[in-house]
C-alpha cells in the first residue's frame, strides 16, 4: 500500500474564516447562528453520526411533551414541490426519558441545547419548564404553541394573544434560562402575537413554525395524510417566513429572533440575518441533506465574507437600514452547496434459532 | 460504524426486467454494508424541488476494485424523484447516503432458511444468501411478482437454492398466484428453520402469517414511506410490539427495516393501536 500524505495547503487563508460567527441570544453567547430546527433533528444523535454536532449554534430539540406520545397514524408525510408536509403529531419519549437519556447525551457531548416543549395546556408548559431547570445542557428553552398537528387545531395557542401570553407568563415564572417562543405564520397578525408574547416576558422569538396545508391523493381520491392536514415547510415557504421575521423585527428591533422555514443555503440564512434574524435554524433541509447545517453555516460565513461583514451580529437587519454596504461584485459567493469475517462453523446443536448481528 | 454522506460516480444505469439497476462507486458505504441495509439518495440536484431523499435496498457491494467499493441497488420508476435516477448516466455524481438501517440477523448455527421475495423486493435477499451459505445455512427461495418482467433475481435464485419456486399473478412464469400460495409447501419440503422476507407490506402480513402458523420465525424487511432515512424526520414509524409486550411506533429506518413477523402489529398498520404506548386518549 502507497501512503499518501496529504500536505497543509499553503495557499491564503480563507477570509470566510475570519468572519466572527458567534451570536449572542438573549445574553446567551453560541459560537455560531446556524441551529437545527425543532422535529427536524431528532435530539442530535443521529446527525452527529454525519458531523460534528458541537459546531452548530445549538440542537433545537424535537418537541419534548409530559408524557410519551404515539403521535399520528400513517401515511404522516407528502412531498410537494419545493416543500413536503408532515403531519407527526409531536411523536416523542415524554420529558422523563429525555432528561434521563436525550439530555444527558447532548450535554455530555458537548452540545449546546435548545429545548423545545410544547403542552396542552399553561400548566403542561409550566411543568415542563420546571423539569428542565438547572439542567446541564440546556441554553434556551423554544415554546412551540403553534405545531399545527395537533387534534385541537382550531385553539392552538400562539393563534390568540392572550392565550400565547399565559403560556409565556407560566414558562418564565418557572424557568432558568431565556425562554423563546416558536410562532405560526398562520396568523392575520403575526406582529400582534409577538408583542403579546414580549409583553408576557419571552425573551427571544422563533420564526416560523409550518403552514397548515394539505394534499389529495389523486389515485386514491383522499388525503394524502392519514391526519388529513399536515404542516407545510421548505424553501416554499421561506419567503412567507423571510416576511415574517421582517414585520417583527421592524417592531420590535431590540427583540432576538430566531429565523427558519426553508433554509437550504447560506444565502438563504443570509437573508433571514439581513431582515432581523440574529440566527437561524435549518430544518427540513436535513432531511434531504444531512449535512445541511454545516454546509450552510459555512456558506454563510463565505457570503459574509464576501459582502466584507466582518462578525455576523452586523448583518442583522441589515436590510431594514438604508444606506447599509452593498455587495459591490460577487466573487464565486456561493458555494453549493467491513463486513465482519464469517463467524466460525458453530458445532451442530438442536434447539430454537438465536441471532446474531450479520 | 456509522452511515456516510458521500457524493458517488454513477459507474452504470442498466435495465433490469421492469425494472433499473444503478451501480455507485460509493466509498466507504461498500466496505461496511450488511445484507438489508439501504442506501438513501438526493434526487434532482442542487436546486432540485425535491427535498426528501429516496431509499433503496442495497442489492449487491464490491468493496474494492479498480474504482473503489460500489454499490449497488434496484429501483422502479414511478415518480419524478426516480425517472430523475434513470437519466442518470455513467460519470454522473450523485449524493448517496448509506448504509442505513439495522441488517438481517443471521442463525449462530446452520439453519433453513427460505428467503421470499415479491417484486423487487427480493433485491437485498441475494446477499443474505450469500451470508448465510458462507455459514452452512441451506438457503431456498420463494420469488413471485405480478408479471415475468417484475420477477427480480430469477437466475440469482436459482444459482444459489436448493429449492426455488417462483409465482406470478398473471401465470407468465412459474405458478400462478402469489409467493404467500408457494410458500407452505417450501417451508414442509425443505423444512424451514427461518424465513426472510422483503417486499410490499400485504406480502410481508401473508408471510409473516404463514411462518407463524408454521411455528418458524420471521425476519422481514419492510418498505415504508421515508424523508429522511437516518432517523430525524420520524414519518416512516409503524407499530412495533417489543420485548417488554408493550406496542411503540418504531421508525422503519433505524429500528428497522428488518423486524421480526411476530413483533408487528399487522393488525394496526396505517393506525395507532389503542395500546401503543403514547397513543391518544
Amino acid at each position: 500500500m502507497t501512503e499518501v500524505t496529504v500536505m497543509p495547503s499553503t495557499a491564503e487563508p480563507d477570509p470566510a474564516s475570519a468572519v466572527d460567527m458567534t451570536v449572542r441570544l438573549a445574553g446567551v453567547t453560541l459560537p455560531s447562528p446556524v441551529l437545527t430546527a425543532s422535529g427536524c433533528a431528532a435530539s442530535g444523535r443521529e446527525l452527529d453520526q454525519f458531523f460534528d454536532i458541537t459546531t452548530l449554534g445549538a440542537v433545537v430539540t424535537k418537541s419534548i411533551m409530559l408524557a410519551p406520545r404515539s403521535g399520528r397514524a400513517t401515511p404522516r408525510m407528502a412531498e410537494t414541490p419545493s416543500g413536503m408536509l408532515n403531519s407527526i403529531g409531536l411523536q416523542g419519549p415524554g420529558i422523563d426519558a429525555f432528561l434521563d437519556k436525550d439530555l444527558p447525551w447532548l450535554a455530555e457531548r458537548g452540545a449546546r441545547a435548545v429545548v423545545s416543549i410544547a403542552g396542552h395546556s399553561v400548566e403542561d408548559y409550566a411543568k415542563l419548564a420546571a423539569r428542565l431547570r438547572n439542567r446541564p445542557g440546556v441554553a434556551l428553552l423554544e415554546v412551540n404553541i403553534s405545531c399545527p398537528n395537533v387534534e385541537d387545531r382550531g385553539l392552538v395557542f400562539a393563534c390568540d394573544p392572550d392565550a400565547s401570553a399565559a403560556v409565556v407568563t407560566a414558562v418564565k415564572r418557572a424557568a432558568a434560562v431565556p425562554v423563546f417562543v416558536k410562532l405560526s405564520p398562520d396568523v392575520t397578525d403575526i406582529v400582534n402575537i409577538a408583542t403579546a408574547c414580549v409583553a408576557a416576558g419571552a425573551d427571544g422569538l422563533s420564526m416560523i413554525n409550518t403552514l397548515l396545508g394539505m394534499v389529495i391523493d389523486t389515485d386514491r381520491m383522499r388525503p394524502a395524510l392519514a391526519g388529513v392536514t399536515g404542516g407545510l415547510s421548505g424553501p416554499a415557504v421561506r419567503p412567507v417566513a423571510v416576511r415574517c421575521v421582517w414585520q417583527v423585527h421592524q417592531a420590535m428591533p431590540t427583540v432576538p429572533i430566531i429565523g427558519m422555514g426553508g433554509i437550504r443555503t447560506g444565502l438563504d440564512a443570509l437573508q433571514f440575518l439581513l431582515a432581523g434574524a440574529a440566527a437561524v435554524s435549518v430544518g427540513t433541509a436535513v432531511f434531504g441533506d444531512p449535512g445541511a447545517p454545516v454546509r450552510v453555516a459555512r456558506e454563510l460565513s463565505r457570503a459574509l465574507a464576501d459582502r466584507g461583514i466582518e462578525r455576523v451580529a452586523d448583518a442583522v437587519g441589515l436590510a431594514h437600514r438604508p444606506g447599509a454596504p452593498q455587495l459591490a461584485a460577487v466573487a464565486g459567493s456561493e458555494q453549493p452547496g467491513d463486513p465482519e469475517p464469517p463467524a466460525p462453523p458453530q458445532p451442530e446443536t438442536p434447539g430454537p434459532v438465536s441471532w446474531e448481528d450479520a | 460504524m456509522p452511515p456516510v454522506q458521500v457524493t458517488g460516480e454513477v459507474l452504470a444505469v442498466k435495465k433490469v426486467g421492469a425494472y433499473l439497476s444503478m451501480t455507485v462507486v460509493a466509498p466507504g458505504i461498500a466496505e461496511q454494508t450488511r445484507p438489508g441495509q439501504f442506501v438513501a439518495l438526493a434526487v434532482g440536484g442542487a436546486e432540485s424541488s425535491m427535498l426528501l431523499r429516496r431509499a433503496f435496498s442495497i442489492y449487491a457491494v464490491r468493496e474494492r476494485g479498480i474504482y473503489g467499493g460500489t454499490v449497488e441497488f434496484v429501483f422502479s420508476v414511478h415518480g419524478k424523484g426516480t425517472e430523475w435516477l434513470s437519466r442518470r448516466k455513467q460519470h454522473d455524481q450523485v449524493d448517496i447516503v448509506g448504509p442505513l438501517g439495522r441488517p438481517f440477523r443471521l442463525p449462530t448455527r446452520p439453519a433453513s432458511c427460505t428467503l421470499v421475495g415479491g417484486g423487487y423486493g427480493s433485491a437485498p435477499l441475494f446477499m443474505l444468501a450469500d451470508a448465510l451459505r458462507a455459514r452452512g445455512c441451506r438457503v431456498d427461495f420463494v420469488l413471485g411478482a405480478a408479471t415475468t418482467e417484475r420477477l427480480f433475481g430469477a437466475l440469482d435464485a436459482k444459482r444459489m437454492s436448493s429449492l426455488v419456486a417462483f409465482t406470478t399473478e398473471d401465470g407468465s412464469y412459474g405458478e400462478r398466484g402469489r409467493v404467500s400460495d408457494a410458500l407452505p409447501e417450501i417451508i414442509r419440503r425443505a423444512a424451514t428453520d427461518v424465513v426472510y422476507a422483503c417486499g410490499p407490506m400485504p406480502m410481508l402480513r401473508a408471510v409473516a402469517e404463514i411462518a407463524e402458523a408454521h411455528g418458524i420465525p420471521s425476519q422481514l424487511a419492510v418498505e415504508e414511506a421515508m424523508a429522511c432515512g437516518i432517523g430525524v424526520c420520524m414519518t416512516c414509524v409503524l407499530p412495533v410490539r417489543g420485548d417488554d409486550g408493550l406496542t411503540r411506533m418504531l421508525r422503519s429506518c433505524v429500528d428497522g427495516p428488518v423486524f421480526m413477523g411476530e413483533s408487528v402489529r399487522w393488525d394496526a398498520l396505517g393506525a395507532v393501536p389503542a395500546d401503543c404506548v403514547g397513543a391518544p386518549k
